[in-house]
């Protein structure tokens, strides 16, 4: 089937370097003899440990559960006895030690009591929603974001089309691309239970053309399955970004303050429906994913089915270990990935690909010269932005003016900074301004409550004042007309119900402004904290999030 | 055991700002060799002259300005200008005005506002313009093409000429010059001579514009091209340039022909070509956007024909180039690209 594509702006042609790790089938990695798992593994809040040191687990036992609405439990990727809950380096963009729970592994590899779906289509929506939650089930495309939310778009939202993502655009990242050509029944199959948790009706799997085994598999596939496409799109960095690919296919844009599901989609990864369908038809938890193992600095690039938690210096091992020219280690892709210091650090749910560049793979030993304002970044910026005056005012520390560049736009998707003929870090200037405005919001956020409590704190003390005032002057009144005879006795009944009823009446408006003045508090504080949680995680390639769901909390 | 921190993209284009330089001299090559066998080795002086100047400018005022010299010095875009500025100046020039321009174009117009990167005008065009403000007389002083001319000067002469004003016993300056096509036109037919007849009784018009110089712009044109293929530059500068030229020609030619000139004469004349893909195609002084290019390149067009036809001077390209330059700041600040997600007509 033809269907009519649309076009993203920017983007560009990347040396793939793809068909290195694509040679040989997906292997099931070594089991290794300790797994680490990190409590902090998706976006959202840590999760809390549930064992302790000494405690023997299964195999997809429930080991860490999630503390809050975006958290996502973790399981134990195999049976052992837990010998450590203890900060530990793990792969994040900060280099700093967070939370791990130590696994020493029995070898038995022993699985707790599962319980498969038989008919998920029985199953109450949110039940269905429950055991994905339950499962441990976060996106596998790199961002991690708990797909129970991602299934779960609220009242408000009619999603009329499911967006699997098979684009893979990143170059070097395969795992993808061979799940697919491996296992396309699992991921439809995946599909088809997501399209029933959101009452989708379409579904479309788009997959770069540099994928014609993947494609010729998938589209077999699917001939079984009604309302699921395939569709090859242009190869283009990014048509992988979540925002870029629900363009090309739907020739929608997502608004830049909202979310997919405002325009009737949902994007899911290909990986999360595979293993969406392992957690529903198989009781299986999320303990194991593909990750793809490439780079020149490593001998025999592949792809391994590995276990959350195996070190990855035992993947690099498996793949024939370093080569010689090996010079830095990355998790992800080259575009996006971030570099690792260690690489004792484990695979986690997010780790798509690990990859060790050779010395002329990189790029180093630029010098950095000044912006020669050539355009190369806006013409590739997939966002439309003008990079280099986001650069401009970012270094200038001009961060209202670079917000009015539309700063909080840029999906970093590292173009801009790949082509600059003066190899300016440009994603770096942008993620500085990021943080310094976050920064700068969460401590605006603080004055500005200080503020507010000290305005009404005034405001009650105003208050208390008047009602006192009020209060005098009805006593005066009353005195006044003590001394005045015959009729006294009314005056002074008079006097009082007029002094009474002005002071309801201030209290009374009092109240009503100070109701108000509360609520706009309230209000603000709200609308702050909301902001500020969905701003790191709303514009990442793959990562969905949305303050309407946070609201309707599912199954908690 | 790995280099800490470093951020994303891991990464890079080869594409370095000495290469798009270097790259944009090598387009340069053929119209240059074209131009000396047509117009003889002053053009060759000329640029030696520049180039040497430029550098050593280059190289003075970055020390004072405490700059490293070695990546700046290596980023080509001195030898650049130099090469440009040189290519604008008649071929037989005496030294000073190369070495002026050059030094004008890097200290006053480059380095004074922060060097690269940073200076809003065109260095070549604008040392061009101070020069031929300046110096009326030696930036109008055309040589004439070597088939005009029954002796030409060889490198030994031509040096001489430019060092110590000496030409050889034989020559006088005036067998040696001639009025461009462009100027021979204009003057012409502000005397009431049909376009037609200007060109038929003319040596000094070729084919479709000057004799030489029209080979000269094919050369540059293919050079061009060349610089489109490898993605030095883009095609919207360029295109909205000679477009614009064209059509502004056209529109004039096709109203009366006997007064104003074709659009192949305006397209392969003069220094269109050389400025639509050399010249306004400088990354510093354009527009940032894609849009903004378009008009950049529009005006550059336009006003190149208005200073032509009716202004002053008998090319307009440097003019035409530095009046876009000063509005770079409007074109940009109106043709910011909707960013996605923007303004979409959100409907749910
Ligand atoms: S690509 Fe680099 S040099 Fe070119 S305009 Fe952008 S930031 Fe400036
Ligand atoms: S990193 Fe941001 S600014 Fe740069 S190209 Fe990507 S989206 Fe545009």
């Amino acid at each position: 089937m033809n269907r009519p594509l649309h076009d993203f702006p920017g983007g560009l042609r990347l040396p793939g370097h793809k068909h290195i790790s694509t040679s040989q089938a997906i292997l099931r990695a070594v089991l290794p003899k300790r797994l680490y798992l990190p409590l902090h593994q998706h976006i959202g809040e840590p999760s809390e440990t549930l064992v302790a040191p000494g405690d023997h687990v299964l195999k997809g036992q429930m080991i860490a559960k999630a503390t809050d609405y975006v958290g996502a439990p973790v399981h134990a990727s195999s049976s052992g006895t837990v010998v450590d809950v203890t900060l530990l380096p793990v792969p994040h963009a900060s280099g700093l030690d967070a939370p791990t729970i130590v696994i020493e592994t029995d070898g038995e590899d022993r699985w707790v009591d599962r319980t498969p779906i038989t008919d998920y289509a029985q199953l109450d929506l949110s039940d269905l929603r429950n055991r994905i939650r339950c499962a441990g089930l976060v996106g596998l495309g790199g961002a991690a974001f708990p797909s129970f939310i991602k299934m779960n778009p609220g009242p408000h939202h009619r999603v009329r089309t499911l967006v699997l993502n098979g684009a893979e655009c990143e170059p070097y990242i395969t795992c993808d691309d061979m799940l697919m050509r491996e296992q396309p029944q699992a991921i439809l199959r995946g599909a088809q239970i997501m399209m029933h948790a959101l009452q989708a009706d379409e579904c479309l799997v788009g997959i770069e053309d540099d994928k014609p085994q993947a494609i010729a598999a998938m589209s077999a596939a699917a001939a079984a399955f009604g309302a699921i496409e395939v569709v090859p799109v242009p190869t283009r960095y990014p048509a992988g970004g979540e925002r870029q690919l629900i363009q090309v296919l739907t020739g929608k844009e997502v608004p830049s303050d909202g979310l997919p599901p405002d325009i009737g989609v949902v994007c899911q990864n290909v990986a999360t429906a595979a293993a969406l369908q392992r957690a529903i038809d198989a009781g299986e938890p999320l303990i194991s994913r593909v990750v793809t193992v490439s780079g020149g600095g490593v001998r025999t690039p592949r792809n391994l089915e590995v276990l959350i938690g195996t070190p990855m210096h035992e993947l690099i091992e498996q793949c024939g270990g370093y080569h010689n020219a090996a010079q830095r280690l990355v998790m992800g892709g080259p575009m996006m990935g971030f570099s690792l210091e260690s690489d004792s650090v484990p695979v986690i749910k997010a780790t798509n690909c690990v990859l060790s560049l050779a010395a002329d793979e990189l790029d180093v030993g630029h010098a950095t010269l000044p912006c020669i304002r050539c355009g190369r970044c806006a013409e590739v910026c997939p966002a439309s932005l003008l990079p280099q005056q986001l650069y401009w005012h970012a270094q200038a520390k001009e961060f209202d003016t670079v917000q009015s560049y539309n700063l909080f736009d840029c999906i970093e998707c590292g173009l801009c900074s790949y082509v600059c003929p003066s190899h300016i870090p440009l994603v770096q200037y942008y993620r500085f301004a990021k943080t310094e405005i976050w920064a700068q919001e969460r401590n605006k956020r603080k004055a500005d409550i200080a503020r507010q409590r000290t305005e009404f704190r005034a405001f009650r003390l105003a208050r208390d004042k008047q009602e006192r005032a009020a209060r005098h002057a009805a006593k005066r009144a009353a005195l006044k007309d003590a001394g005045a005879g015959g009729t006294r006795q009314a005056a002074i009944e008079a006097a009082r119900e007029r002094a009474e009823q002005k002071r309801m009446e201030q209290t009374a408006e009092l109240n009503a402004a100070r109701d108000a003045k509360i609520a706009e508090v309230k209000h603000a504080i709200a609308a702050q904290t909301e902001r500020q949680e969905a701003a790191p995680t709303s514009k990442t390639v793959d990562a969905v999030t949305s303050s309407s769901n946070r609201e309707t909390p599912d199954n908690q | 055991m790995f280099a800490p921190e470093t951020a994303s993209p891991h990464v890079a284009q080869n594409a370095g700002v000495s290469r798009l330089m270097l790259d944009t001299l090598y387009a340069l090559i053929p119209g240059i060799v074209i131009y000396v066998v047509y117009f003889g080795w002053g053009v060759v002086i000329n640029i030696v002259l520049a180039i040497t100047a430029a550098l050593t400018a280059e190289a003075v005022m970055l020390r004072l300005r405490k700059r490293p010299l070695r990546p700046f010095l290596l980023d080509g875009s001195a030898i650049l200008t130099a090469v440009l500025l040189a290519l604008a100046l008649p071929p037989l020039s005496p030294w000073w005005i190369p070495v002026l321009g050059c030094l004008l174009a890097i200290v006053l117009v480059k380095q004074l506002y922060g060097g690269l990167g940073y200076n809003p005008f065109n260095p070549a065009m604008a040392g061009y313009a101070i020069l031929l403000i300046s110096f009326p007389i030696e930036m109008t002083r055309w040589t004439a093409p070597n088939t005009l001319i029954e002796q030409g000067l060889g490198l030994f002469e031509s040096l001489q000429f430019s060092l110590y004003a000496r030409l050889p016993d034989v020559v006088t300056l005036d067998a040696l010059t001639a009025a461009t096509a462009l100027d021979s036109l204009k003057t012409q037919v502000g005397l009431g001579e049909p376009v037609a007849a200007v060109r038929a009784t003319s040596p000094i018009f070729g084919a479709a514009a000057g004799t030489g110089m029209e080979l000269v712009s094919l050369a540059f044109l293919g050079g061009g091209l060349w610089l489109l293929y490898r993605r030095v530059i883009a095609w919207h500068i360029p295109a909205a340039m000679l477009v614009s030229l064209a059509v502004m020609a056209a529109i004039f030619w096709g109203w009366s022909p006997d007064r104003y000139a074709s659009p192949l004469f305006h397209v392969a004349g003069g220094a269109a070509i050389l400025g639509a893909f050399f010249i306004a195609t400088d990354p510093v002084t354009t527009s940032t956007t894609v849009r903004g290019r378009l008009l950049f390149g529009a005006g550059c067009g336009l006003l190149t024909y208005v200073i032509r036809t009716w202004g002053g001077y008998p090319d307009g390209v440097a003019f035409a180039v530095l009046l876009m330059n000063m509005a770079v700041p409007v074109i940009d600040h109106y043709t910011r690209p909707r960013t996605y997600g923007h303004d979409t007509g959100r409907g749910s």
